[in-house]
């Protein structure tokens, strides 16, 4: 038997329903790949070894019985976020110590109801914070890829660094993610692989472990395009739990793909060609601006003239809501106590111990941007500069451009324990500054691979597209994958 | 004991002067005359099944912990989504309060730290609350004429809130439990504009709003169980002068109290201001024992709560059909019922009052009074029910005597079956043994004597007996009420009284 763990969902599904294999050797695969490499990249904190051979006997018993689900026996590895019922769900922080949720989340509930088996947890920044997978408590994530001639580990990008490197590392079959500023598309660069930020909405945040309410989101990460338009569309719902998600059909995200993508207009933001970005990701941009030409589309230079403010106004407005939305990790009810002489004492000792730097940053941050007398000069003012670049974006689309294309990252993936991003926090934040204006507006982003920088690592492309429209993001981003081709880390573990 | 800190607020109101100060609301100092200036902040828990962003019940007297949902315990991942019935109890109380409804309202995030705030922040509503600007009429008195006086309290706003839970100190020598039953029960939050001038004016406040709400049956307004409380804020100046510092009075649970915080906080302000001194601005609490209030929390020690608005509610939004069709599903309130008692039945503005201050009594007295003279019924509710009920303690709704025995004894009153003395006995009879009074009164031969034969010859034998007082009588008309009483006495108070009267001064000779 071929390695089963190189096949794409869609390949695995087809063959499971044609019973090449059983989902139980389909998924003993994946563990044993995961026993064999999961020391090498740290990608799962948590293996749920027996779970996941017995969903799979089950999904065998479906599959014989003739009703299989969409993602029936496909093994899928969960971000750490997610609440998972009986079993670990920390978002890789100390201060969720031993929690294990009596609930399940809406999403993975959505992927347990067609079919998928779970994996394990994966790891990522504690609480969705970073880019880089550092901030982790269970340690920094590796990516499967390295620079050509190189032994120097890279970091996967982050948040959802070990879905990306589960992902690329052949690890699990598809991962869910989450993306709050960039944590699902900036990882998915790093490592080769697609990953898409559907509309704020689209998803429900229920039961999944909240750092910016107002912008979190969750999404997948997947070998290729078609894979994440199938993982998307089983974890899409509306939720009576969740009043911010959106009733609205999830349609056939799969009947997007191979559709053309001529005529429709395709928008190039002069504003994200950075200062010091470089050259190779101008070129790929230009890449992918003549691949789609090529296809039909019309190009069209356009303006979106607050996103220079967009990075500072996200580092004012995700970390004021994550100071609110931390505030409940108390030691009262669950996770990390730490005693004290008296219960002010018990939260700050609980505290101190139970965060990492970055979160403690983020919470300060957040306080400070909330308190009486920089309210209006911060909260207030970043969200008037929220509502510009929203603004930004509906003129653009108003005008008749289809979805946006710009680079996913200003660089490929960098070296773990990087002195210059850790000297300064703002450099780190600087990954993002392509994905935020997203995450700002509520609008959908994927990003693809479209080809490896000199040193022979992965850079990927971003399309944005209309509110609710994804369909139009699988399709263009097909187009460029059809063009690109697929990129796998040369395997060196 | 709950620790009142968590509702601290301070709202941009401008305070706008709306009475004239009156000489006989001001309290005499050692300096002369001071003005008490007073303004409530009620939270009254919202009479619902589920608590306001959670499916969790709101049963009062559950065990600890019972009613607590994951939202409520603040689990990872939880999401708040509104009742709607909450906001509909929200919305018919600001109907009911005469507001001003706004058709979109934000919920915003009070952020502190307390182990019965699980989330670590109250979801309350901070610049835009559902209901803004109404008013209450309070009635005071009666003053020495007996007069009562209506006066208009302005309302600044009515917002929603999520309650706390419950910490218990007395359990364990070193730790503290924590009950999150009420945690997320819905309050609302009614504040009052700084318009009354005496303790006498706050308690009447309390009590209109507390029967407006059970009018409405938004709020069951049981102020021992804690479904309302109230924050008093009191200042004191001289009369017509700049308003002074204010101190806040956290959390008063019995409308008793309110008066008695009020009265000790004033005198304690002018005080201070009379020895030279001036006024913190702080939070103080009310220690019923001792009757007096004592410092919380000084202005400078207070939160800062860092409100923002709650990312995971969208702002609340209805159209006016909404607001309409809970206006036309509203039942009568007390102003409208009293104004109808007087305008209608012909009752005195005081005994309206009394019969409309309780919704329960309203229905018992319209129950009585259906088909029956308003004013006779109005009689027996108030002076003979309600004093009944007063002296033993009892509430309205375990009288005794249902409205339809008291309606019966009305009846025998009406049609001469009885007379009012009688009807009295009757009343203690069946409040205290039960039965159909019509039947009491045949059964024990109550029944009033109209048998004019009967009675001419009691008043003959009473003539005749008492030969000297009949001669004086004949000079003296009034004394024919002697004459009266003796009667009255031979025939066991049955003798009808009009025709005892009558048949007295014919037999006297009396003419007048």
């Amino acid at each position: 038997m071929s390695d089963l763990t190189k096949l794409t969902i869609a390949e695995a599904r087809a063959k499971l329903d044609a019973r090449e294999f059983t989902a139980l050797e389909l998924t003993d695969a994946y563990l044993g790949a995961i026993e064999a490499a999961n020391e090498t990249f740290n990608a799962y904190v948590a293996v749920t070894h027996d779970k996941a051979r017995a969903m799979a006997k089950a999904s065998d018993e479906r599959l014989a019985g003739g009703q299989a689900g969409a993602l029936e026996g496909i093994p899928l590895g969960i971000k750490d976020l997610f609440a998972t019922e009986g079993v670990h769900t920390q978002a890789a922080s100390h201060i969720l110590d031993g929690f294990k949720p009596r609930y399940e989340s809406t999403v993975t509930a959505n992927l347990w109801a067609d079919g998928a088996v779970m994996l394990g947890k994966l790891n990522m920044d504690e609480f969705a914070m970073g880019s880089s997978n550092e901030t982790s408590y269970y340690g920094p994530v590796k990516n499967p890829w390295r620079a050509k001639g190189s032994n120097t580990d890279l970091v996967p990008g982050g948040s959802s660094g070990g879905s990306a490197a589960a992902v690329a590392a052949w690890l699990c079959a598809g991962a869910t993610a989450t993306d709050t500023g960039g944590s699902i598309r900036q990882p998915a660069a790093f490592t080769g692989t697609v990953g898409i930020k559907p509309t704020y909405g689209r998803c429900s945040r229920w039961g999944t472990v909240a750092f910016a309410s107002s912008l979190d989101q969750a999404g997948p990460i997947a070998r290729d395009v078609r894979d994440a338009a199938i993982l998307l569309q089983s974890m899409a719902s509306v939720d009576k739990k969740d009043a911010t998600s959106v009733d609205l059909p999830v349609p056939d995200y799969t009947a997007a793909l191979g559709q053309s993508v001529k005529g429709m207009k395709i928008g190039i933001p002069r504003e994200y060609r950075v200062e010091g970005m470089p050259e190779e990701i101008e070129t790929l941009w230009q890449q992918g601006i003549a691949w789609l030409k090529d296809a039909g589309a019309e190009i069209v230079d356009i303006t979106l003239p607050h996103t220079k403010y967009a990075l500072p106004a996200y580092y004012i407005v995700a970390p004021a809501e994550a100071s609110s939305n931390l505030a409940r990790y108390d030691g009262v009810r669950y996770g990390l106590r730490v005693p004290g002489k008296d219960i002010t004492d018990m939260y700050e000792q609980t505290r101190a111990a139970g965060f990492g730097r970055e979160v403690k940053r983020r919470i300060m941050i957040g306080t400070y941007v909330l308190s009486a007398g920089y309210y209006d000069a911060y909260y207030v003012q970043a969200q008037k500069v929220r509502t510009l670049i929203k603004r930004d974006f509906e003129t653009v689309f108003a005008d008749g451009v289809d979805a946006i294309l710009t680079p996913a990252t200003p660089s490929s993936a960098f070296g773990i324990a990087d002195q210059e991003m850790a000297a300064d926090p703002v450099k780190m934040y600087l990954n993002d500054i392509f994905t935020v204006t997203v995450n700002m507006a509520g609008l959908p982003g994927i990003a693809v691979p479209a080809g490896l920088d000199h040193k022979g690592l992965p850079l990927g492309l971003q399309l944005i597209g209309k509110p609710f429209e994804e369909e139009t993001l699988f399709r263009t981003a097909h187009v460029i994958e059809q063009a690109a081709g697929r990129f796998e880390a040369p395997k060196w573990w | 004991m709950r620790l009142a800190a968590r509702f601290d607020r301070t709202f941009i109101m401008t305070l706008v002067d709306t009475r004239t100060p009156d000489p006989k609301r001001l309290i005499s100092g050692a300096t002369g005359d001071w003005e008490v200036i007073i303004g409530l902040e009620v939270h009254a828990q919202v009479t619902s099944e589920a608590k306001l962003f959670s499916g969790a019940s709101t049963t009062f007297g559950a065990a600890p912990n019972e009613n607590v949902s994951l939202v409520d315990a603040a689990m990872p991942g939880m999401l708040p989504v509104i009742n709607e019935e909450c906001v509909r109890q929200a919305i018919r109380t600001g109907l009911g309060l005469k507001a001003q409804i706004n058709h979109k309202s934000v919920f915003d995030r009070k952020n502190y730290f307390y182990p019965d705030l699980p989330q670590g922040y109250q979801i309350s509503q901070f610049k835009q609350p559902i209901v803004g600007e109404g008013q209450i009429i309070i009635s005071v008195g009666p003053d020495r004429q007996g007069n009562f006086e209506d006066i208009e309290v302005g309302i600044e706003r009515l917002h929603l809130e999520q309650d706390a839970g419950k910490s218990i100190h007395d359990q364990h020598p070193t730790m503290s439990f924590v009950d999150l039953n009420r945690s997320g029960v819905a309050l609302m939050e009614i504040v009052s504009k700084p318009d009354m001038r005496s303790a006498d004016e706050a308690k009447a406040y309390v009590t209109k709003l507390r029967t407006i709400v059970r009018y409405l049956g938004t709020c069951d307004g049981n102020m021992d169980e804690g479904s309302l409380r109230a924050d008093v804020n009191v200042s004191v100046r001289k009369p017509g002068g700049e308003f002074g510092t204010r101190c806040e009075i956290k959390n008063v649970n019995s409308i008793r109290f309110v008066g008695q915080a009020i009265d000790y906080e004033a005198r304690r302000q002018i005080a201070i201001l009379e020895d030279g001194g001036k006024i913190d601005q702080e939070t103080r609490l009310f220690d019923p024992n001792k009757g007096e209030t004592r410092s919380m929390r000084s202005k400078e020690e207070a939160h800062d709560y860092r409100y923002f608005p709650d990312p995971d509610l969208l702002p609340l939004e209805f159209d006016q059909a909404y607001v309409d069709a809970l206006a036309a599903d509203l039942p009568e309130l007390p102003d409208d019922k009293r104004n109808r008692l007087v305008n209608d039945l012909g009752l005195s503005v005081y005994d309206a009052s009394i019969l409309v201050s309780e919704k329960a009594i309203a229905a018992y007295f319209e129950q009585v009074a259906k088909g029956r003279d308003g004013k006779i019924s109005a009689n027996w509710v108030i002076n003979e029910l309600l004093g009944a009920l007063n002296k033993a303690g009892r509430d309205i709704e375990d009288a005794p005597l249902s409205p339809d025995q008291l309606g019966a004894i009305v009846d025998l009153i009406k049609n001469g079956t009885i007379s009012g003395k009688i009807a009295k006995d009757v009343f203690e009879i069946v409040w205290n043994e039960g039965g159909d009074p019509k039947e009491i009164v045949e059964t024990r031969g109550l029944k009033q004597v109209t048998d004019t034969g009967a009675i001419e010859k009691a008043v003959d034998d009473v003539i005749a007996a008492n030969p000297d007082k009949a001669e004086q009588a004949r000079a003296k008309p009034s004394m024919a009420g002697w004459f009266v009483g003796q009667v009255m006495k031979a025939t066991g108070g049955k003798a009808a009284p009009q025709a005892v009267n009558d048949l007295v001064k014919a037999k006297l000779g009396i003419t007048e």
